[in-house]
């Protein structure tokens, strides 16, 4: 059992965590629209929910603080509080003091530190101002009071709550221990009597070892309010019997319950007796009165009816109750829709359809070699479906990059305010997907971006005003797909780079020739290079010793790309380009010399057939005429340095990357194939060029190509060729 | 019994302790390597050549669904590279790097067999005149009379190491004109 426990309070850790994550977005969303009902019960339904769980755990430290946080939210829900800036900045500090508990006290099993309780002091005192001073228990206590007395005589002595509780077979099926009830009851106040009902039990042979057949009888002494104590119970509620009788409750509520439990009454009623909740006189007289007034039609008065009749069960139950129900109706249409999955077992599915990718391709070679068209047939029927099998899989691990981007809202918020700058996050394209370890590696690059847009890029109000801006400044994320990739974009309304800074800068530095001036793009893209701080580039502000190399580094990691466009006053644009995933390709596949190349597929526009004027003129030049268009080629050979003699006939392979076309001049051209990119090992690391490698269906390795630092190889060739000949002239 | 007579006695049973060793040729010279690293012995074949590597890289191989590097013991010792011969073989070595392990292949002329040296039987490595990097020998078994490089795999083969030179390749090979030469 304790095993089960532990899975479950994983479960609700991390749960609790999305919850928090649900509640950052509706507070953010409740600052522009503070008038959205829906999204203040979401907000209050996390919180609630995230209270009620850990008190099944006992996690007190976070009940308590909680509890205050749900007050504040009730009232605002009930339209008490107005929603202001003031109140959603502690509500965002709460949810940050929670999610710290949650961390520590749920995962970790700790106390919070000296400086964690200074700060949850602080948020308790700051929230106290939006409780009400009369307490909502109260109101509850006073409400109960006044039907009791206006309904006379009739009460019974005992100053204790009697509890009756019958749990539903399936309480344990559903990750509840019954036990667990009970203890966090005792927290609450003396537990004075109990008494297990096991009437329900049945014959062994019958008996279902997961199912709960136990009900209990409790006398129960505590200062809470109904309330409260109606709550310890709530995740019980489904399927279970539950009632609660206040102290001094009415005898004909007792005589009630009695008749409304499953039990004998006089079982029942002796039970009561027995536990000191009646006595024998008030049982007595209370059944036959009972009988009198039963109503003449002899019809039973639903039970719910008699309980609202009877005030027993107060608004603020039903609320509650009600509450309950819609939240557990959202968390089921949630789990229709998802499964949670161990990331671990998604990975080991994909390596195995990785491999059978490889092994399909040996078939669909074999069947070739054999001639055999029946079979040819068969393999490649089979090598369609594996291709879907394929997809399927990869698609599992995608998710929304929206996620992601929403997690920006309240960085931007908070560095906002932290600059003192007024600046709006527009989000765009959060539905286009990409794989999640994609999106785990990408956080960290885009929050230096957009930290960096944000204190360099956009300006101060007062600057923006001068220049004619909107004090608001804008930092967009904008998200696409684009031929096999993600796209990524951080664009922001400020006042761009300074060209020639980094133009003096990258001289000082070396990196550029003093008398030659590259194209503005190439100057803006220095900021990638190491040792090129952008803080002494573009601003005095002082970095946070991460600099756009160590961006670059972890795109590059990612087999993406970075580049970045800027307009003086008008903004920068930073664009980063990924692959969608980090596992399977579809690729094509070349030959140069005896060794066989991929070309992700992706990039792939066209093969032309090298001609042979165009060969004859390679020396001069790589370029040639595509149709007009001027076509620069890469001759593999010659760059991979490949011996031998050269092929008798040549093809072009014409790939796009950002836009930019480029040939690569290669032996053969050898079709498509499904790529399952294997990671060459760390002696590679720093070898440009090629991306990975992948396993042929004849058992050889072949290379896949990064075609887009390929050209880049190329161009850097080239215009240190002309360099130096400019020099030595 | 105290803790120090326990230490007596393990150091008794280390210098007892006879270390097997895998010996090989490299251009006709013995060498040999502990068998605790090698995972396996493969007929040389089927090896895809990587561009832009130094000489020392061959290649990568496909070791059941894995893609090997495969190193040439020899052009890493900074001598001509191994011709190839029907008696060639790639030892598959698992290396232990900074923060993980990684199986490298090494290409040897041929190998020889499996002896078993005892602890005692070895002699510190000479400060030069092995005519290889004195910290790639871990030591000189003899064997029969004769001595046999004892190699450490792991600093022949270190994996940082050939990376750093690799990339120093790269360099020189894709900027003529700043010419970094090789070290």
């Amino acid at each position: 059992m304790s095993l089960d426990l532990d899975q479950a309070l994983q479960t609700y850790i991390a749960e609790a965590r999305e919850l928090l994550q649900d509640m950052e977005d509706a507070l953010l969303r409740l600052e522009v629209d503070p008038n959205d009902a829906d999204t203040i019960g979401a907000i209050f339904r996390a919180a609630h929910t995230i209270k009620g769980s850990a008190g099944l755990f006992g996690l007190d430290p976070i009940v308590s603080f909680t509890h205050i946080v749900e007050d504040v939210l009730d009232r605002v829900r009930d339209g008490d509080v107005v929603i202001e800036a003031n109140l959603i900045a502690v509500l965002l500090e709460s949810g940050d003091h929670m999610l710290h508990l949650v961390n520590v006290v749920a995962a970790q099993g700790e106390q919070l530190d000296a400086e964690a309780i200074v700060r949850e002091n602080g948020l308790r005192i700051r929230l106290q101002a939006y409780q009400d001073s009369s307490g909502i228990s109260h109101a509850v206590q006073v409400e109960e009071e006044i039907p009791l007395q206006s309904s006379g005589g009739g009460l019974v002595e005992t100053d204790n709550w009697h509890i009756s509780l019958r749990f539903g077979q399936n309480v344990m099926r559903d990750g509840m221990d019954p036990l667990s009830f009970l203890r966090y009851l005792s927290t609450l106040g003396e537990i004075v009597s109990i008494t297990t009902m096991f009437d329900a039990l049945p014959f062994a042979d019958e008996m279902d070892a997961e199912s709960c057949y136990l009900g209990f009888e409790i006398d129960f002494k505590s200062d809470a309010d109904k309330a409260t104590i109606a709550g310890v119970f709530e995740f019980a509620r489904e399927g279970s019997l539950v009632h609660i009788l206040p102290p001094h409750s009415k005898l004909t509520e007792y005589i009630e319950l009695i008749r409304s439990l499953p039990e004998s009454e006089t079982r029942l009623g002796e039970i009561l007796v027995a536990t000191g909740a009646l006595t024998q006189q008030e049982l007595e007289s209370g059944l036959s009165e009972q009988q009198t007034s039963a109503r003449p039609d002899g019809s039973t008065t639903p039970l719910g009816e008699i309980l609202v009749e009877q005030r027993s069960v107060e608004h603020e139950v039903v609320q509650a109750a009600l509450d309950k129900q819609t939240q557990s109706k959202d968390s089921k249409n949630k789990e229709n829709r998802y499964i949670r999955v161990h990331a671990d077992k998604l990975d080991e599915l994909i390596t195995m359809v990785g491999e059978l990718v490889i092994a399909g391709a040996g078939v669909s070679l074999l069947a070739q070699r054999v001639n055999d068209n029946s079979l040819q047939e068969a393999a490649s029927v089979m090598s369609g479906l594996v291709e879907e099998i394929r997809d399927g899989a990869l698609r599992l691990r995608m998710v929304p990059i929206g996620e992601t981007f929403n997690r920006f809202q309240r960085v931007v918020r908070d560095v906002g305010r932290e600059l003192g700058k007024d600046i709006e996050l527009v989000i765009t394209g959060a539905d286009a997907e990409l794989d999640k370890t994609v999106v785990e590696k990408i956080g960290d690059p885009l929050m230096h971006l957009v930290r960096n847009a944000m204190d360099h890029g956009i300006e101060s109000a007062s600057i923006r005003q001068a220049k004619g801006k909107t004090a608001k400044g804008t930092l967009r994320l904008n998200a696409y797909h684009d031929s096999g990739s993600i796209v990524i974009e951080i664009v922001d309304d400020g006042g761009g780079l300074n060209r020639d800074r980094i133009l003096q800068k990258a001289r000082d530095r070396g990196l550029i020739a003093p008398n030659v001036t590259p194209p503005d793009h190439e100057i803006f893209n220095m900021i990638f290079e190491a040792g090129f701080s952008t803080a002494e580039a573009i601003t005095s502000i002082s970095g946070r010793g991460v600099g756009m190399d160590v961006v670059k580094r972890n795109i590059t990691a990612l087999r993406g790309t970075v580049s970045l466009d800027s307009a003086v006053g008008q903004g920068t644009t930073v664009s980063i380009r990924l692959p969608l995933t980090l596992a399977i390709i579809d690729g094509f596949l070349v030959g140069v010399g005896k060794s066989s190349y991929i070309v992700p597929l992706d990039m792939v526009q066209e093969c032309i057939e090298l001609t042979e004027t165009d060969r004859q003129l390679t020396r001069e030049r790589s370029y040639l005429n595509l149709r007009g268009e001027v076509l620069p080629f890469v001759m593999l050979r010659d760059h991979f340095e490949v011996e031998g003699a050269g092929a008798r006939r040549e093809n072009v392979v014409v790939v796009t990357c950002a836009g930019q076309k480029a040939g690569l001049v290669v032996d053969e051209l050898m079709g498509e194939f499904q790529t399952v990119i294997k990671p060459l090992g760390k002696i590679f690391s720093t070898l440009r060029g090629i991306s990975g490698s992948t396993i042929l269906g004849s058992g050889e390795v072949a290379l896949i190509l990064d075609v887009p630092s390929l050209v880049q190889q190329a161009v850097n060739r080239e215009s240190q060729h002309v360099t130096t000949r400019q020099l030595t002239h | 019994m105290g803790a120090l007579a326990k230490n007596e006695i393990y150091a008794a049973v280390l210098q007892q302790e006879k270390g097997q060793y895998l010996t090989f040729l490299i251009g006709g010279e013995m060498f040999a390597i502990s068998i605790l690293g090698i995972k396996e012995i493969i007929e040389y074949g089927n090896l895809t050549t990587v561009p832009m590597m130094p000489d020392f890289i061959r290649g990568v191989i496909n070791l059941r669904g894995a893609v090997v590097p495969v190193v040439d013991m020899s052009a890493r010792f900074g001598r001509t590279a191994s011709e190839v011969t029907r008696r060639s073989c790639i030892v598959i070595i698992e290396v232990e790097g900074d923060d993980e392990k990684q199986d490298v292949g090494v290409v040897v002329d041929s190998v020889s067999e499996v002896l078993e040296i005892p602890a005692a039987d070895i002699e510190p490595a000479p400060s030069f005149g092995a005519r290889i990097r004195a910290d790639f020998i871990s030591g000189m078994g003899k064997v029969d009379g004769q001595f046999v490089i004892i190699l450490n795999a792991d600093r022949v083969l270190s994996v940082d190491e050939m990376a750093m030179l690799s990339g120093a390749n790269g360099i020189e090979v894709s900027s003529e004109v700043l010419s970094i030469g090789q070290q």
